[in-house]
């Protein structure tokens, strides 16, 4: 890896913490909800997907099937899929490194990946990594922190993580959409997920919009 | 096993899975010029829609809230111009301001 950008590592680190930070309602949520300590540490440190943790314990927690938990948290993590399909060309790595990638493929390291895609590959790889390690990082403390003494912190939405993580996705995104086309793709998915929401299983409304993405590409013109 | 036990396995198996299967399609299924446009516009839409689905939703129930308001000030920000840290901790302390005035 060549010099990192500091734009791209002073984003990295931003996005790392903030997000990581939501570990600690995680760690509490985990307890909360009769898992070990150990456990809820395990669901951090080996599914690695915030969306798919929540679902875990959340199905479990209400009483919830470990199959109906299973099935729920992987419609969750079918997003990071598709973004190893985005990533993969861009980072080019194969063996053990291609699995270390695949563990920290999430919204976040996609995400950062994508807003620096007009500095070129090498701050797309370098975003990609400091993101997906250091929100790895970051998340697995948070979640020890938070299974260990939620009580302390208590709610994230009196610390305003809950509109933090949105308005993080947002700032990513943002950069990225100057074309029309591209804003009214983000517009378009944006109310299509929140349509179907009251409607469909949880994790369904998100991967639905990458229906919307396709029929986009497939209208798109593409010499211009 | 303890059903806890087979739900943190089982999920983090699949999880796992999904994101290396990503990773693994040959190059070449990737390489025609209309699948490379789909390919780059998915993540615009799935981190779209996750903007929406964080910011007004709970559980299944459409919702407007303190959030709506820390993510609208984060808009503003963005067409300020404002840093990136500086969009965040806005939208947070917007959010946490009215979550305690509630």
């Amino acid at each position: 890896m060549s010099r990192v950008n500091r734009a791209t590592a002073a984003q990295s680190l931003s996005v790392s913490f903030t997000v990581g930070a939501y570990g600690v309602a995680f760690g509490a949520a985990g307890v909360a909800a009769g898992f070990t300590i150990w456990q809820t540490c395990l669901l951090s440190l080996l599914t690695f997907s915030g969306a798919s943790q929540f679902a875990v314990v959340g199905v479990l927690g209400s009483g919830g099937s470990a199959l109906s938990a299973i099935a729920t948290a992987s419609l969750l993590g079918v997003r990071n899929a598709l973004y190893g399909l985005r990533m993969a060309p861009v980072l080019n790595v194969r063996g053990v490194k291609r699995a270390i990638a695949a563990q920290v493929t999430i919204d976040e390291s996609t995400g950062v990946s994508l807003s620096q895609e007009p500095q070129g590959i090498h701050a797309m790889r370098q975003g990609f990594w400091l993101t997906g390690i250091g929100v790895y990082v970051f998340w697995n403390i948070f979640t020890l922190a938070g299974a260990l003494g939620a009580q302390a912190m208590g709610n994230p939405s009196a610390w305003g993580l809950d509109a933090a993580v949105p308005a993080a996705f947002l700032g990513l995104l943002w950069p990225r959409l100057i074309k029309n086309s591209d804003r009214i793709l983000a517009v378009s998915a944006l109310f299509l997920a929140l349509a179907l929401t009251p409607f469909v299983p949880a994790g369904v409304p998100i991967i639905s919009t990458a229906a919307l993405a396709v029929a986009f590409g497939i209208r798109a013109n593409l010499w211009r | 096993m303890e059903i806890t036990w087979i739900a943190v396995l089982g999920t983090s198996v699949i999880a796992f899975a999904l994101k290396y299967f990503g990773h693994s399609v040959p190059k070449k299924y990737l390489s025609h010029p209309r699948i490379l446009k789909i390919n780059s516009l998915v993540p615009i839409a799935l981190l779209s829609a996750l903007v929406g689905v964080q910011t007004f939703t709970n559980k299944s129930a459409l919702v407007i809230d303190q959030r709506m308001a820390g993510v609208g000030v984060a808009v503003i920000a963005l067409i300020l111009k404002a840093p990136f840290p500086l969009v965040v901790i806005s939208a947070a302390a917007t959010s946490a301001a009215l979550f305690y005035l509630q």
